[in-house]
């Protein structure tokens, strides 16, 4: 197993965040992490990661605590950028490089060009979804088993949306497994193999795509819709 | 042939009949070679364990077979083909009769108004 939850719990004071979240994740797969504002995605994402420490309860990477041997395997996509404006996509590359042994500067430059992203280019000069494809496409370089994207295609255009989609679906390895957080269900629902759904912190469902189609006669999306109808 | 996909099945059944009526039309011949699962996935813009699981189906039916280190092929059996080519004629023909048979026409009667039709 890549991921073992076991009654993660997370609270902001009295805000209770996550609620007794147990949750398996195997390799191999693409999952979507979806749910309203407010459900939790992001603190999920950021114990995993390691950002934040959970309040109870235990989270296992390949069967290792969460720490400086699962920040190795982990590659994480935050919400906003946290690149300097100062840097140019060279020194961005550079960057990653230093930090990470197992990014792949070939990766990068090849899936930078092919956005027509230039290494001299200035980050300061980008606009706000070229900035995003730079800062996914340096997540993805690296050969790590658990990539956890939070939001990777809210800012960048349809067209972009779909290469990077791409680019997700051929860069990950059979060992690894993918974790993206969107609203945009409809645009990667044919990407994914399984999905979960949170609301208030509860995991209220963890199921393969095909399962929800097969039982429900709906996409992701409607029932998405559905259940979390306000 | 471009890849598309409705939202109320589940993907690897449409991928299914998508192939089925690639082979049907010709559009896949008896013993061409596929594309990698990893390949066929880009193209059609989904998961390769979808697809995975897709192609495992068509094998089971002996539709696609694989050779261990080549990879995967469409079967050299011609009369398996020629029996999928009848089965997808039958599904759009009970679609057919069935909506004449909403429009109030009995299957005779809706064979001679296709006669006349074609005449």
């Amino acid at each position: 197993m890549l991921v073992e939850c076991k009654n993660l719990c997370k609270s902001y004071g009295s805000k209770i965040a996550l609620n007794n979240i147990n949750l398996n994740i195997e390799r191999g797969r693409i999952i979507g992490l979806l749910g309203p504002n407010g459900s939790g995605k992001t603190t999920l994402i950021k114990i995993l990661s390691g950002i934040l420490t959970s309040s109870s309860g235990e989270a296992l990477i390949s069967d290792k605590p969460i720490g400086v041997e699962t920040k190795k395997i982990v590659s994480y996509l935050p919400e906003r950028t946290y690149l300097s404006e100062w840097m140019t996509v060279k020194q961005a590359v550079d960057f990653f490089k230093d930090f990470y042994s197992d990014f792949s500067e070939e990766t990068a430059y090849d899936m930078l060009e092919r956005l027509d992203i230039k290494p001299a280019d200035s980050l300061k000069t980008m606009s706000k979804g070229t900035k995003e494809k730079v800062q996914l496409i340096l997540v993805m370089s690296r050969q790590a088993e658990l990539y956890l994207l939070d939001e990777p295609i809210g800012g960048v255009d349809p067209a972009a949306r779909d290469y990077i989609l791409k680019t997700i679906l051929t860069n990950y390895n059979e060992n690894a497994s993918v974790v993206i957080s969107t609203h945009l269900i409809s645009d990667v629902e044919n990407v994914l193999d399984e999905v979960i759904f949170l609301k208030y912190g509860c995991l209220m469902l963890h199921k393969s795509v095909d399962e929800i189609r097969e039982e429900n006669g709906k996409s992701v999306d409607a029932l998405f819709r559905e259940v979390f109808a306000c | 042939m471009p890849w598309s996909f409705n939202s109320t099945t589940p993907i690897y059944v449409q991928i299914i009949e998508h192939i089925k009526l690639r082979i049907a039309v010709g559009d896949y011949k008896a013993g061409d070679k596929l594309l990698s699962v990893r390949e066929l996935a880009a193209e059609a813009e989904v998961n390769p364990n979808t697809m995975q699981k897709a192609l495992s189906e068509l094998e089971r039916d002996g539709l696609l077979y694989t050779q261990r280190t080549a990879g995967r092929f469409i079967t050299e059996d011609g009369e398996v083909i020629a029996n999928l080519r009848e089965q997808l004629a039958g599904e759009q023909l009970d679609m057919f009769l069935n909506k004449m048979q909403q429009l109030g026409y009995t299957p005779n009667e809706a064979l001679e108004l296709l006669k006349k039709h074609i005449g």
